[in-house]
């Protein structure tokens, strides 16, 4: 294979310097470089990939990642090694920088560099840039790759890959004049087994001289793509709606327990999320001038140092404040929304207004494609985190002495006391649990939201509904309660928009409150008279 | 009560009342509430502005004085401090506001008490007062070169217009599409969508914009989303993958300092049009993004569009009064108009009749670092339209204080006003 | 509950001192020339007009928070619907004078397409129509809501909550464009009131002295309530809501009564505030501003009524103050004043007051007869 590969290799070269000693394009398209225009570095780059010098690869794929240099009227370009290359010679050229400034790219030019890197990498020896190659191809759909295309294909052992650049083939294939119909129509058949919107969009748009039966087929093929599609994006709005549930899952959770079990409105509960997001970055900066390495881990590090911090701040507020106010609801609403506001002040003046940036851990970006549906993979960490959260709450309520401590005071207080249980330690350490859980709950949402002071403002409301919603004093009420609520919003929003999908679901849960004063899974017994 | 109330607030504001010799600079910014993000830089610009004109020996012989006061985000408290500031602080001319509520909020109170207002922010258009000076770009020096951009450089045939629910995505988003219409882009090929303020989850949104444009034309995104919103909004393109070479998105109201809470690398060549980026190479910006950092004692610290605004507004404020020798508002407006002073991107821009600046406009995309790379400018200034050509309501109007001396003026009627 | 008469001493003073305000504000903003100690300065006035509406407000709040033990953490949306009917009538009144000049349609009408004027607009260019709506609006709503609320036995927290959620769900109506009611924007630059221009200085006298007037009748009103036997009740459902209900009493009528009559009065105030400030915006459905109304109520003294003016002068007073001389610290005072009042001052400031004045004088008659001071027979 290897060995097959490198006669190949040496084929183009020779083919390459052939055609290079012809026109020289190469070293003709060389200089365009230096003239700072997009124009002209498109054109010189189409040219480039054209031309089959062997520098091709290197000049084009320095150009995408800023290392193409100029400076008097010479091109250049760093290897990744920090080596400085002229690159009309391929010679090595010291390490001076003197006055060599980088060619400027925008969008046009890397749609050029992706398109002549598809060409230009569909035969190499790694399967990853292979894929991307036949990704470019086929959104490229450049008809002069069609032989590398085919040469590809032919020796492509990994499945996936192949798939690719199968469909690449079929999309140019099928707006190519000249193909025979049948070529078209096994094109058409292996876009109808893509079925995706690009391929939906290929074989909607077909030429109106293409042959009658291809455009039937074309046709057929399109409406089976749109009814699997139509399957896919309800499936795809449900996991939507699970993904915003569980964001509110983790919002609401630790106000479930702090309400459940000691009935305060923590109307400050936002700003533990609040402090666990400005945890997260802290934590980053800490990892980015001192142990770059670790930025991997950056958000599990983040973790207990999150829980710990909201939940300190949860422990401190109930030692100094809400202790002195229990069996007075309706003023530790109105004492915790004091705090709430001073808490975003404080972050505020420590912080500046200003957002603040939390990086995304790589293992956490992109996206996992099932069937017509792409399911970014920190949506997914978020989904996996909240119930991991609620499966390690329910355990530890189910499971240890403080859980049933806890259980036992929202159950009947006074019972509880006389039954020799410290009520007011307990009362502390939910409300410490519940604000930890709230940090923690700022870990995930500095992913998807804003890292800045106002960041708990914008989920006390919902979550306050989901609690109301789903009852208190039980956890299986706050996820009953969170998932009704966002695959709802999600289901609605398409038809009503975002803002009157909102307002539809307050009302609905307004008038749901008058049904069931106590939530969907509402305590039983005498602990609600109260 | 309402009399002890009212020694108290008099009690206290008289106290700022001290030596008659200052000249007096309102600044009405928000320091607290949701707009502080944005407006706090504004206040501590103007602090250095006013700093640095005393360094050079103050105006027509007297110090300047800064006088700051906190809005709070909050619409009607921009109409009490603005009333506060002229009344009771006597302040020569304000700069402030950022949101087009708060400056409606207080017009009336600028027009009662005849002052003057320096508002720094691109805005709906459609209004031009006596009193207001607009140093921000109106839509035809934002929004329309932007769209005849994609539409030239990247080819963009189908158009996603994204705003939150509010005047100046509304606004604007009818001019773009009347402007689009008129090009011959078909209905069908528009989608506009609006979400509210601080929208958190775009799941939705964004997967929409993915199915539009993957229709086979070139799609782009035009954006006029507002703050908070756009953290979120950015995030979740980056996830689900929508790159700038497939669907580029530009946006009108993100700038340098929005940019500095995201994460920017999976956001490279979308766009921002702006009348101002930090990474313009001219003297006069490189000078003033020193004087800037070491004010603030921040290396980190960005500039942005805004800011140019109200360096402009000043330094034209300046230039009026020393024209004027005077700093009473009905001579500074009247000579106000057609003072040129230097902006930060090697222009001159002009005050003109219609209390609109010149100004260039730049598209610039995102880079790595949260900076913008300039790819297309305008070569000459763009003068500022306070009304739209492209509205129905406003295609006859016209605005001129200085031959007219009417805001809007009706080019059919002839008449001011009606 | 310590004398029954309606002009009791608290009664008489709050009036006196209304009554003060209503005369000494225009004559020491007319007479004393500028610059005098004793002038008023023209700004000023409004914002007093500003307090005098949030006073109401805040009496409307303590009328059923104090009185019933009803805490709504929405009541800033009846206010706000009550300055959304005036803002319609005062846009209305504008007519031809926007910036377009169209006759009918308010400006940012036209600006956004609008070619008609929608139907709920309509009416509104008519005073007594638009007074009406002040009344009818906030209080038709107050009414259905209360009705599902207080028929299901919504209470305590759970109530609390669910009014957040009305606001809340409210301003996100409010701030869409489509509803026809300007959006973010709000209503704004309002030319004149019933012929009179609402930028002069006599207009804002007049609309003063009408605050006044309306705080002073709304603190009135609130008083022969809560001394009426009716008002005996609420209070019973306040302090004992099931044993109240066993007893008899239908407590959801009770409650519904108080709630809705509590939301004519914000939607009074809110009438009233609109053309001082001269904007309505759905920001005034924020949430948090509901909630800060209850502090004003806090801070004064719960159950108190003239507490609620109190508190409600004294929060807004200091914020003008801090938002002028401190602007980073507001937030830090607001906040520390909700803790502080909820765990040093339950009863607020008049109530605390009033428990000094009650151990002195109790002390002063203790000595003038051995006989205890009873209450007399409810």
């Amino acid at each position: 294979m290897v060995f097959l590969r490198n006669i190949l290799q040496a084929t183009v070269l020779l083919l390459g310097m052939a055609s290079a000693a012809l026109a020289g394009a190469y070293e003709e398209a060389l200089p365009k470089f230096a003239n700072d225009s997009y124009v002209d570095t498109d054109a010189a780059i189409g040219a480039i990939a054209g031309s089959g010098n062997p520098l091709s690869i290197d000049v084009v794929e320095s150009l995408r990642d800023g290392r193409l240099l100029v400076g008097s009227g010479q091109v250049f370009f760093r290897r990744t090694s920090g080596e400085l290359v002229n690159a009309a010679t391929g010679q090595a050229w010291g390490n001076q920088t003197g006055e060599l400034k980088p060619v400027r790219v925008n969008n046009r030019v890397r749609r050029a560099i992706e398109a002549a890197l598809g060409s230009l990498t569909l035969l190499s020896s790694d399967a990853a840039k292979r894929l991307e190659a036949a990704r470019a191809v086929f959104r490229s759909r450049d008809e002069a790759t069609l032989p590398t295309l085919e040469k590809a294909i032919a020796q492509e052992g990994q499945p996936h890959v192949r798939n690719v650049l199968e469909s690449a083939r079929a999309a140019i294939l099928l707006s190519k004049q000249d193909a025979l119909p049948i070529q078209r129509l096994a094109a058409v058949q292996t876009l109808r087994n893509r079925g995706d919107q690009e391929a939906l969009a290929l074989l909607s748009n077909l030429p109106s001289q293409a042959p009658p039966e291809v455009i039937a087929a074309a046709g057929n093929a399109a409406d089976g793509i749109r009814t699997r599609l139509a399957f896919w994006e309800a499936v795809q709005n449900v996991w939507y709606g699970i993904s915003l549930g569980s964001v509110l899952l983790l919002a609401a959770i630790g106000l479930a327990i702090t309400f459940g079990t000691i009935g305060v409105i923590n109307m400050a509960h936002g700003e533990m999320v609040m402090l666990g997001a400005y945890t997260t970055f802290m934590v980053q900066e800490l990892i980015r001038s001192n142990f770059p390495g670790l930025f991997e881990a950056s958000l599990l590090i983040a973790l207990p140092l999150a829980f710990l911090v909201a939940s300190s701040v949860g422990i401190l507020i109930e030692r100094t404040v809400i202790r002195f106010l229990y069996g007075r609801p309706l003023e530790t609403l109105l004492a915790t929304w004091g705090i709430s506001l001073i808490l975003q002040q404080g972050v505020r003046t420590i912080f500046g207004p200003t957002n603040r940036e939390v990086g995304t851990p790589a293992w956490m970006s992109g996206a996992l494609d099932i069937g017509a549906m792409s399911l970014t993979y920190n949506r997914i960490a978020i989904v996996v985190f909240a119930f991991s959260v609620f499966a390690i709450l329910l355990l530890v309520l189910r499971y240890t002495s403080l859980g049933l401590y806890v259980r036992a005071v929202t159950q009947n207080r006074r019972m509880a006391g006389s039954m020799g249980i410290r009520t007011s330690r307990v009362d502390a350490l939910a409300f410490g649990l519940g604000s930890g859980v709230a940090g923690i709950a700022g870990v995930a949402l500095s992913q998807i939201d804003n890292v800045s002071p106002n960041l708990g403002q914008g989920y006390i409301i919902d979550s306050f509904m989901v609690v109301v919603f789903g009852g208190v004093g039980n956890l299986w009420g706050t996820l009953v309660g969170a998932m009704t609520l966002g695959i709802a919003n999600k289901l609605l929003e398409p038809y009503a928009g975002a803002v009157l999908g909102k307002i539809a679901l307050l009302i609905a849960i307004i008038v749901f409150i008058q049904r069931r004063p106590r939530g969907l899974f509402a305590l039983k017994g005498r602990a609600v008279e109260t | 009560m309402a009399l002890a109330t009212a020694a108290l607030v008099s009690g206290a504001t008289a106290g700022a009342a001290k030596a008659e010799e200052t000249i007096k600079v309102g600044v009405l910014h928000s320091l607290s509430g949701t707009m502080a993000i944005s407006e706090t830089t504004l206040k501590d610009v103007m602090l250095m502005l006013v700093e640095e004109q005393n360094k050079k020996g103050g105006l027509i012989g007297k110090k300047l004085e800064a006088v700051v006061v906190d809005p709070a985000s909050n619409w009607p408290l921009f109409a009490e401090k603005s009333r506060e500031l002229i009344s009771q602080h006597k302040v020569s001319a304000v700069f402030g506001a950022w949101t087009s509520v708060s400056r409606k909020s207080v017009l009336p109170v600028f027009k009662e008490l005849n002052s003057i207002l320096f508002y720094p922010v691109q805005y709906e258009g459609e209004e031009s007062e006596r009193n207001v000076f607009y140093t921000g770009a109106a839509p035809n020096q934002q929004a329309i070169p932007a769209v005849d951009y994609l539409a030239k450089e990247e080819k963009v045939e189908r158009w996603v217009l994204a705003g939150t629910d509010y005047v100046y995505p509304r606004t604007t988003n009818k001019i773009l599409e009347a402007y689009l219409k008129s090009k011959g882009v078909k209905a069908e090929d528009i989608m506009v969508s609006y979400t509210p303020f601080g929208h958190s989850d775009w799941q939705t949104i964004v997967a929409d914009i993915k199915k539009f444009g993957s229709s086979g034309k070139k799609t782009a995104v035009v954006s006029t989303i507002n703050g908070d919103a756009n953290v979120p909004f950015y995030k979740e393109l980056a996830n689900q993958g929508v790159k700038a070479t497939d669907i580029p998105v530009v946006a009108f109201s993100v700038g340098e300092e929005e940019l500095a809470g995201i994460d920017t690398k999976p956001l490279v060549g979308h766009l921002a049009a702006w009348n101002y980026f930090q990474s313009v190479e001219t003297p006069e910006n490189k000078a003033f993004i020193e004087k800037w950092k070491s004010y603030t004692k921040n290396p980190k610290r960005v500039s942005n569009d805004p800011m140019e605004a109200h360096v402009i507004g000043f330094n034209m404020w300046v230039k009026a009064v020393e024209k004027a020798g005077t700093t009473d508002p009905d001579k500074v407006i009247d000579a106000i108009v057609g003072i040129k002073v230097p902006n930060l991107t090697g222009g001159v821009s002009e005050m003109l009749p219609n209390h609109h600046i010149t100004k260039p406009v730049l598209i610039g995309e995102i880079k790595e670092d949260g900076q913008f790379d300039t790819v297309w400018q305008t070569d000459d200034l763009v003068a500022g339209d306070a009304w739209s050509k492209h509205l129905d309501g406003s295609k006859d109007l016209v605005a001129d204080w200085q031959t007219l001396k009417c805001g809007n003026y009706n080019t059919v009627t002839k008449k001011c006003g009606s | 509950m310590r004398t029954h008469s309606l002009f009791d001493r608290q009664t008489i003073l709050v009036l006196s001192l209304l009554a003060a305000a209503a005369i000494l504000v225009p004559t020491m903003n007319e007479l004393p020339p500028p610059g005098s100690a004793l002038h008023l300065s023209d700004h000023l006035v409004p914002l007093l007009g500003k307090y005098v509406c949030f006073a109401l407000l805040a009496l409307s709040v303590d009328l059923i928070w104090g009185f019933s033990g009803i805490l709504s953490l929405g009541h800033g949306a009846f206010f706000a619907l009550g300055g959304y009917a005036m803002g319609m009538y005062l846009m209305r009144q504008i007519g031809p004078r926007g910036v377009y000049g169209d006759p009918i349609l308010p400006d940012f009408m036209i600006f956004l397409n609008w070619k008609e004027l929608p139907w709920f607009w309509h009416g509104f260019d008519w005073f007594p129509f638009a007074a009406l709506m002040v009344l009818l609006v906030p209080g038709a709503l107050a009414l259905v809501f209360g009705w599902f609320a207080f028929r299901s036995r919504v209470t305590g927290v759970y109530f609390s909550i669910i009014t957040q959620a009305m606001t809340f769900a409210l301003m996100l109506a409010f701030f869409r464009n489509d509803m026809g009611l300007g959006g973010n924007n709000g209503l704004t630059d309002f030319k004149e009131i019933l012929g009179f221009p609402v930028q002069n200085g006599s207009t804002r006298i007049a609309l003063f002295v009408l605050s006044v007037l309306a705080l002073a009748s709304g603190y009135l009103l609130c008083r022969w309530v809560v001394g009426s036997t009716f008002g005996k009740v609420l209070v019973a459902v306040r302090d004992a809501e099931s044993r109240t209900r066993f007893l008899g009493y239908r407590v959801e009528h009770y409650k519904l009564t108080v709630f809705t009559l509590s939301a004519l009065l914000a939607g009074v105030a809110g009438a009233l505030y609109v053309p001082q400030v001269g904007i309505i915006n759905p920001s005034e459905f924020a949430p948090a501003n509901s909630i800060e109304v209850v502090i004003w109520v806090a801070v004064g003294g719960r159950g108190t009524l003239a507490g609620a003016i109190f508190g409600a002068l004294l929060v807004n007073a200091g914020k003008t103050w801090f938002t002028a001389a401190l602007p980073e610290f507001w937030l830090f005072a607001l906040g520390g004043l909700f803790v502080f009042v909820t765990l040093f001052m339950p009863r607020g400031i008049l109530g605390a007051a009033g428990d000094l004045w009650e151990r002195s004088s109790q002390k002063l008659r203790a000595r003038r007869s051995p006989q205890p001071a009873t209450h007399a027979a409810e």
